[in-house]
């Protein structure tokens, strides 16, 4: 049997998905800027993947701007809105426990001039709206958080944020990774008062290498591409129509039957905690019950390394992420783990699963049951 | 200048006696495996106690030099002008216009070694160095003649075409892989056996190699980068067959079994008996390590003695004198040194002892694999009879 647990690091593609990234890539295969016929086509596929997405957010069409996935979109909120208003301050906020591709933008940006402030979370992985508005300065331009946390699942109090920033500094920028929340929830930028939002297709079964950033009218970026001026001068580069168009189309199919979708994930979830309880030796991170995130179980295994269990589950035909798999290539302590003060017998055993839905009950009890079978063994041989 | 041909010097292989056909013959082949992937068309002979390499048309200049420096056995590559027999008066024309090519305005000292293979040529060696020198010496005033220390060597070869040369590559010397037989090496995943598996190939012997694969405890990727590394070495060494042997079982009845601290001299050892087996089955008749007296516990001269004890074969350590920043330097030079320092966990460290025996006594480590008796013979069978192999190229 195949259990694929890891749907955080990416997530299959659907069929229809695949069906137009075809479609684009084969026939409709024109490039949006010429002149011709042909590029009309293409260009009608971004509209159509603009106008969902817009929809989504409850946002303007030209509010959408397509990158080439999370990473880019992160790079481009932080980079951008911090050079375009450096000239209100050189100030910015964030937490701790950010992804990698905000966290050494912020590193960057500090080596360029700019002073970051790195908040901390509490032992769940929240952050205190109140602390942020108290790190507002006069000089602070920008804050940045996720959504929901890539690694443990805990999901931000980003209204909360929002207003109380706002009350102190309205001009202060609001930037929000939601590259795992996009999906999970109905998120409305206006509303919640988010300026850049910033989307990654492959979490939602759609194509790798797609992605977007939401930027509210009027909120000034700076771009990092130069050239032949698409998508307004911001992003140049021929649009990458293949992967708008499967985005548009994910985004479509994630947010359809979105209750009921959600509370499957939270049934299933319930029911891997509950059971994951009974097991010894083992410990939950950001156990928030439905206040965190449908799909992301962090759990410790204590005396076990969790690149073995990883490789033993693997052996078994499931597959998780040890820790965060963007950064698992090089083994290094999880800045999130180590933020929400995670127990060092934990640190280094810390297995993420994390569901789609697409994920069955018979998956993962399987995975329980292999877990149960494997735990004792795997424990009796460490390194003394 | 669009020179076609390659003349390949080969040193040590030109002594070889009554045998130098059979070095030759390595040697083209390993010349023709090793351009394979060279972007052109290449004939590669064997002609008068010379080896060349001709470029049928279009060809890369570059591939082929760096493609032909990875040839164990080449001492030299010298790029050769090959010109048609027109007289004498052509010939010093041609000459003047290479040297021409390679310096507008030479000023250095130079000597002639002109050669005359085919005898019907109207003048004789000698001749041809006089009056090819007074030619230079008109055309360039600045040159000076120096027959003992010249700092430009011009060669002309008289054969059915005429061939002149004065640059010579230095090759990576050493002798045609396959002339030497066949030896096993130890390869894990670190920086040291790929450079003492390509040492051992240099001196041209055909390697295999065995990995211990121990999943869970070591992933996929490990074996993917000992694969990479096998590859990189069989860019020198010819293609590798790499046994890729499942450990776990064994390491973990050890673990069981015997003391933690002398767990991976007790690993070791086995590692080194399977090797043995493997490389007798494929006619190997020699393991090699990459061992460094002292690098690590199990490297001390008592840890070495007491691995060595379980294989009758002999075992070659060719890096044992080495620093680790020397073997570091050949690592890069052979580039394998970016593979090796992928951080991926190899079945040595996983379980490691934070005090590992560094004087094991050999009777202690016999006594305590004797607990191991029950099962081992078992266990060894089949991981030999089960090992995948894996053609490296």
């Amino acid at each position: 049997m195949i259990a694929y647990l890891d749907n955080s690091a990416t997530t299959p593609v659907l069929d229809s998905v695949k069906d137009i990234v075809v479609k684009t890539m084969i026939s409709d295969y024109g490039n949006p800027s010429s002149m011709h016929g042909k590029g009309l086509d293409a260009e009608r596929y971004i509209k159509e993947a603009r106008a969902i997405l817009a929809k989504i957010l409850k946002a303007e069409e030209n509010e959408i701007l397509f990158t080439s996935g999370g990473t880019e979109a992160n790079n481009l909120a932080l980079i951008g809105a911090a050079m375009a208003n450096r000239r209100a301050g050189k100030h910015l906020i964030t937490s701790s426990i950010e992804h990698a591709s905000v966290r050494n933008v912020m590193n960057y940006l500090e080596e360029e001039g700019f002073s970051v402030t790195f908040l901390p979370v509490d032992s769940n992985g929240l952050l205190d709206p109140k602390r942020v508005a108290d790190a507002v300065r006069e000089d602070t331009i920008l804050v940045s958080t996720m959504y929901v946390n890539n690694e443990i699942g805990t999901v931000e109090p980003i209204e909360e944020i929002a207003a109380q920033i706002k009350k102190k500094k309205p001009e202060v920028l609001f930037h929000v990774d939601a590259i795992q929340a996009f999906g999970k929830y109905r998120i409305y930028p206006k509303r919640m008062g988010i300026d850049l939002l910033s989307v990654s297709g492959h979490k939602i079964h759609g194509p790798k290498g797609s992605g977007f950033l939401y930027i509210r009218s009027g909120v000034k970026v700076r771009p990092m591409l130069l050239g032949g001026g698409q998508q307004k001068g911001i992003r140049s580069g021929t649009e990458n129509v293949p992967a708008i168009a499967g985005l548009g189309c994910a985004a479509r199919e994630a947010y359809r039957d979105f209750e009921q979708k959600q509370e499957q994930l939270y049934a299933l979830k319930a029911r891997f905690i509950e059971e994951i309880r009974q097991l010894e030796g083992v410990q939950i991170h950001g156990d928030l019950g439905e206040q965190s995130a449908p799909h992301i179980v962090s759990v410790g295994f204590a005396g076990i390394r969790s690149e073995v269990l990883l490789h033993a589950l693997e052996e078994r035909g499931i597959f998780v992420s040890a820790g965060s798999a963007c950064a698992s290539n090089k083994p290094a302590v999880s800045a999130t783990l180590k933020g929400i003060g995670v127990k060092k017998e934990y640190l280094d055993s810390t297995i993420r699963f994390s569901f789609s839905v697409f994920t069955t009950e018979e998956e993962i009890l399987y995975c329980l049951s292999v877990l149960k079978e494997l735990l004792d063994g795997l424990r009796r041989y460490t390194r003394k | 200048m669009a020179l076609k041909a390659f003349l390949i010097k080969y040193g040590e292989i030109g002594i070889k006696g009554k045998n130098r056909y059979l070095f030759e013959d390595a040697l083209l082949s390993q010349i023709r495996f090793a351009l394979r992937d060279v972007e052109g068309k290449f004939s590669v002979s064997k002609e008068q106690g010379r080896i060349y390499v001709e470029a049928q048309g279009e060809y890369d200049y570059e591939e082929t030099i760096a493609a032909l420096k990875r040839v164990f056995g080449i001492v030299g590559i010298c790029p050769v002008l090959q010109i048609e027999d027109k007289g004498f008066e052509d010939l010093a024309e041609q000459i003047l216009d290479y040297i021409r090519q390679i310096d507008p305005d030479p000023a250095r000292t130079f000597k002639v070694h002109a050669r005359r293979a085919r005898k019907n040529y109207p003048m004789d060696s000698m001749t041809i160095n006089c009056e090819l020198g007074e030619r230079i010496l008109r055309e360039f005033p600045k040159m000076r003649v120096d027959v003992h220390q010249p700092q430009f060597n011009l060669y002309v070869e008289i054969r059915k075409q005429i061939h002149i040369y004065s640059e010579t590559i230095p090759g990576c010397g050493g002798m045609p892989v396959g002339t030497n037989g066949k030896a096993m090496l130890l390869l894990s995943g670190g920086i040291d056996s790929p450079v003492a598996g390509w040492m051992v190939a240099k001196r041209g012997v055909q390697i295999e190699a065995t990995y211990f694969h121990a999943p869970p405890y070591t992933s996929e990727r490990a074996k993917q980068k000992v694969v990479d590394l096998a590859v990189l070495v069989a860019r020198y060494a010819g293609p590798i067959r790499l046994h890729i042997v499942n450990f776990t079982d064994i390491q973990l009845y050890i673990y069981d079994q015997c003391p933690h601290e002398e767990l991976t001299i007790i690993m070791r050892r086995y590692m080194m008996r399977i090797a043995e087996r493997i490389a007798k089955e494929s006619n190997a008749l020699g393991l090699i390590t990459g061992e460094s007296i002292g690098q690590v516990a199990s490297q001390t001269i008592q840890s070495l003695y007491a691995t060595n004890e379980v294989c009758k074969m002999p075992v070659f350590r060719p890096v044992i004198g080495f620093d680790k920043l020397e073997i570091i330097e050949i690592a890069k030079k052979i580039q394998t040194y970016e593979t090796s320092i992928q951080p991926f966990e190899d079945c040595c460290t996983i379980f490691v002892a934070k005090h590992p025996v560094t004087k094991p006594s050999l009777k202690v480590i016999q006594r305590s694999e004797e607990k191991l008796q029950e099962k081992i013979e078992a266990m060894v069978d089949l991981a030999v009879s089960g090992r995948e192999i894996v053609v490296c190229k």
